[in-house]
């Protein structure tokens, strides 16, 4: 009973494919985008590959772009000041970089929302006060939250230092629907190929403390690499309590080997 | 239950004497996994993934008992509270990345373990409950895993859940209201990520309990084995410790390995950068695609396209998609060969490797965007998945004419020595 | 399977050697569980932002002699009392042998500010909250705080003079920033 059955149900699943076959056109929908669409340029860090080690120093510069250009727009809410002790602030400078951030509170009279000097303990507060506020001050669009934003995207610290150093005049073949539209701003390493983001970034937009030339290149650099830090903090510790665990398990894996052609010595199998 | 050269278990020590008359529960233990159980003498690396499997469970159980002392379950803070486990709690980010490629292990492992027995044809009499009931822990899985996919409340989690229960809305009439319910909304929300946690939460526990019953039904007639030929005699087999304990502890080994370098190394490069955008009912990601094991089923819902008779497409997929697993609930049936092993199936085994390439066609069209040519591929993949099970298999087992088989276990195994050791001298 | 029971000669040293490489591999299996458990229990301990809140800074110009203030510190309460000169005297009367826990009004307040007590709001018996804080509630005994739960009455430098709590209540690490701020923690 089972094998006719089957058999007519098999039947009735493949023609219903091959109708589907046959009706289903082969060429794609032209899709212009595509063509003018690049990929990210690849961004060597530090904290790349199986042996991986924080840059502190360009993280640090990546704080300052973040902070003097970013953050006019871009929240970083799953970051604490606290945290950035991991690039080697000391818990003074911590404490003075987070007082220099007002963040939300409520005052203690009146009840009325206030702000305040920052503690360690509270995280980078968001430039808007809500998504609302945001969109109506940015044309309608959403300025991401940057926290995950090198894990969050396809091709991540490769995307952002690409979108970011990628700004650029449309190429003279655009296709009319293609071109930007006011507000936009033509980027090839964008999906949509424009977006409302204007170039942030120009040379010598921010003064580094240790003296490194402020190009849009290396400002672009610097901050991709502090956003890999803000996305997963505990990345080299990973990497590293990784390589201590990889190694004694292929240790204790060689002695089940030799355990396993031991006990089964005797035995053919 | 088992062979009556099995060892018995003889307690030495008063305390383990006392215990057995009590509560035997070291007897069951050693009858079940241990020196009572003779297991056939000529299992081959293959036979490691149902012990693999069970290592799985117990590292997803233990790693998300940890995760639910400090997830929360609240569409507002629950992607959050992913973070703050990533970031803050201590070993979090270990505990949550071991949990989340725990899955993929978990899934790698028992996609083996089932190709293993559609191989050699361990789902045929007399082990054919065996089979029901792994199937049974397969659905589990998937449920389990798609509900815990949605806990992170990410992009993915969210389109996910909206895709997925979606396909009840294929239903006719009661399709919509089903929906409803499941959600308990019109549309993933808090309610919906509640219930999700809670049966999140309680399914692997249901999967632990089938795979006793997996187990117990296998004890009854026995482990299969390469040749699938079944055990005779005493020499056919060993005792399950020392030997298949020393064999599974390597395979442990090696699994761990592969799973510490994914979990160290690469946390995420089975997963999706949409999930770590918080899920927003307002936008869609570009596009949607399930986690990687099911991205064949996935494949098989897009492949109907066409209102076939006076089914819509949609319902179509959807029901194809529920076959395509379903189909495997008669596979014993299906199959009326009495050869067992695909070794001596040379026609058989032909389409056994077709099907395994068809499946990983599948996975891949499950993974590309609805363009061409991926999706008349799907189609084509689909088509065959269904004809090897519903059609092909049923015929071949008909015609099929098998090879020479040995008499029994070790004649097998000492053939093998003898090849070898001829091969070597010569 | 002549092989099989044809066990090769050295047999001693034959076992030995393997006896000991499945005792290592097991010893490895076990050292690797412990090595696992230690994060899977260090995950109970407070995570790091539960730690990064172990200060907080309380403004306490507002707070009139004889007054108190219940705040919190690490998400317990905390009494912050401003004694009266009447309130200190008393406490100073008693002689240490008579307390429980004996300690003077000196060895829980900071010098020159003695008027300042600062201590958690948790009973040393059970830990709950005892009355005597806020106005009107009842201070038990001794004119300091008393907790209801089970009848711990604290005088007015709030150490243990009757009922089941072993200790006085609990001084805090803090400094005062200035003469009206105080940093607890």
């Amino acid at each position: 009973m089972v094998r006719p059955l089957g058999f007519l149900v098999g039947l009735g699943f493949i023609a219903a494919l091959v109708c589907a076959i046959l009706t289903t056109p082969l060429k794609n929908e032209p899709n212009a985008s595509h063509e003018f669409h690049k990929h990210p340029r690849h961004l060597a860090l530090s904290s790349d590959g199986l042996f991986p080690h924080w840059d502190k120093a360009k993280l640090q510069r990546g704080l300052q772009v973040y902070k003097e250009v970013c953050s006019a727009c871009h929240s970083l809410h799953l970051v604490a000041f606290r945290d950035i002790g991991d690039l080697g602030y000391t818990e003074g400078q911590v404490k003075s970089f987070a007082k220099s951030f007002q963040v939300p509170s409520i005052n203690p009279d009146t009840g009325e929302p206030a702000t305040r000097d920052g503690l360690s303990s509270d995280y980078f507060p968001s430039p808007y006060a809500n998504d609302v506020a945001a969109r109506a001050a940015n044309n309608n669009a959403l300025p991401p939250d940057l926290s995950l934003i090198t894990k969050a995207r396809e091709g991540g610290k490769d995307y952002v230092y690409s979108l970011l150093t990628g700004f650029q005049n449309p190429p003279a073949n655009l296709p009319k629907e293609l071109q930007p539209a006011t507000g936009l701003h033509f980027n090839p390493y964008f999906a949509n190929l424009n977006l409302a983001m204007a170039p942030p970034l120009k040379d010598g937009q921010v003064t580094y403390a240790d003296g490194t030339k402020s190009t849009v290149n290396q400002m672009a650099s610097d901050v991709s690499a502090f956003l890999v830090w803000t996305a997963e903090p505990k990345l080299v510790k990973r990497v590293q309590v990784g390589w201590a665990a990889f190694l004694f398990l292929l240790i204790f894996t060689g002695l089940t080997y030799m355990s396993y052609r031991n006990i089964w010595a005797d035995k053919k199998h | 239950m088992s062979f009556p050269w099995a060892k018995n278990y003889e307690p030495q020590q008063p305390l383990m004497k006392w215990l057995d008359e009590k509560l035997p529960l070291p007897r069951l233990v050693y009858n079940a996994i241990g020196a009572g159980y003779p297991v056939p003498r000529n299992l081959n690396y293959f036979w490691n993934f149902g012990v693999l499997a069970g290592v799985a469970l117990v590292i997803q159980i233990v790693t998300g008992i940890v995760l639910a002392m400090h997830y929360a379950a609240n569409a507002g803070v629950a992607f959050n509270s992913v973070e703050h486990i990533m970031r803050d709690v201590n070993a979090g980010w270990f505990i949550r990345y071991a949990h989340m490629n725990g899955a993929s292990m978990f899934f790698i492992v028992v996609y083996l373990h089932i190709f293993r027995g559609l191989y050699y044809g361990s789902y045929k009499a007399p082990r054919e409950m065996v089979w029901l009931l792994g199937v049974v822990i397969f659905l589990l899985m998937m449920a389990t895993a798609f509900m815990g996919y949605v806990l992170p409340w990410g992009q993915m989690s969210f389109w996910g859940a909206q895709v997925i229960t979606g396909f009840f809305s294929a239903i006719p009439v009661v399709g919509d209201p089903i929906r409803v319910w499941l959600l308990g909304g019109f549309a993933p929300d808090n309610a919906a990520l509640n219930r999700f946690f809670s049966l999140h939460y309680l399914l692997p526990f249901v999967i632990a309990g089938v795979i006793i019953l997996h187990i117990w039904a296998l004890h009854i007639p026995g482990s299969s084995n390469p040749t699938g030929i079944e055990v005779k005699d005493e020499q056919d087999t060993v005792p399950f410790h020392p030997y298949y304990t020393a064999k599974d502890g390597f395979g442990v080994g090696v699994f761990l390995l592969i799973f510490v370098a994914l979990t160290f190394f690469s946390p995420n490069l089975l997963g999706h950068p949409d999930n770590y955008i918080q899920a927003n009912p307002l936008s869609t990601p570009a596009h949607i695609v399930p986690e990687w094991y099911f991205w064949p089923f996935y494949a098989i819902l897009r492949a109907f396209t066409f209102n076939f008779l006076w089914i819509d497409a949609k319902l179509w997929g959807v029901i194809a998609m529920f076959a395509a697993i379903a189909l495997l609930f008669f596979l014993p049936w299906l199959d009326s060969s009495p050869v067992k092993s695909s070794n001596y199936r040379p026609l058989y085994r032909i389409f056994f490797w077709i099907l395994m390439a068809d499946i990983v066609l599948l996975a891949v069209c499950g993974m590309k965007p609805a363009e061409q040519p991926w999706v008349i591929f799907s189609q084509i993949g689909a088509a065959y998945y269904f004809a090897h099970f519903l059609i092909i298999l049923p015929i071949v087992s008909r015609i099929e004419r098998p090879l020479p088989m040995p008499n029994s276990i070790t004649e097998a195994v000492l053939a093998k020595h003898a090849d070898t050791s001829s091969a070597a001298t010569a | 399977m002549a092989s099989e029971t044809d066990t090769t000669a050295g047999i001693e040293d034959g076992v030995r050697r393997r006896d000991f490489i499945n005792i290592a591999a097991v010893s490895f299996a076990g050292v690797g569980a412990a090595a696992v458990v230690l994060p899977l229990v260090n995950q109970m301990n407070p995570s790091a932002d539960v730690l990064a809140l172990s200060s907080t800074e309380i403004d306490i110009s507002a707070i009139q002699s004889g007054q108190a203030i219940k705040t919190s510190w690490r998400k317990q309460p905390v009494f912050v009392r401003n004694l009266t000169p009447v309130e200190i005297a008393e406490a100073k009367k008693v002689p240490l042998g008579d307390l429980r826990d004996p300690q003077t009004i000196d060895e829980r307040t900071k010098p020159g500010k003695e008027n300042w007590l600062i201590t958690l709001g948790v009973c040393t018996h059970l830990g709950c909250v005892p009355l005597g804080a806020a106005e009107g509630e009842n201070r038990g005994d001794f004119g300091g705080y008393f907790c209801p739960c089970h009848g711990s009455h604290y005088d007015t430098a709030a150490r243990i003079r009757k009922g089941p709590a072993p200790k006085n209540l609990v001084v805090p690490p803090y400094e005062f920033n200035s003469d009206t701020v105080v940093t607890i923690g």
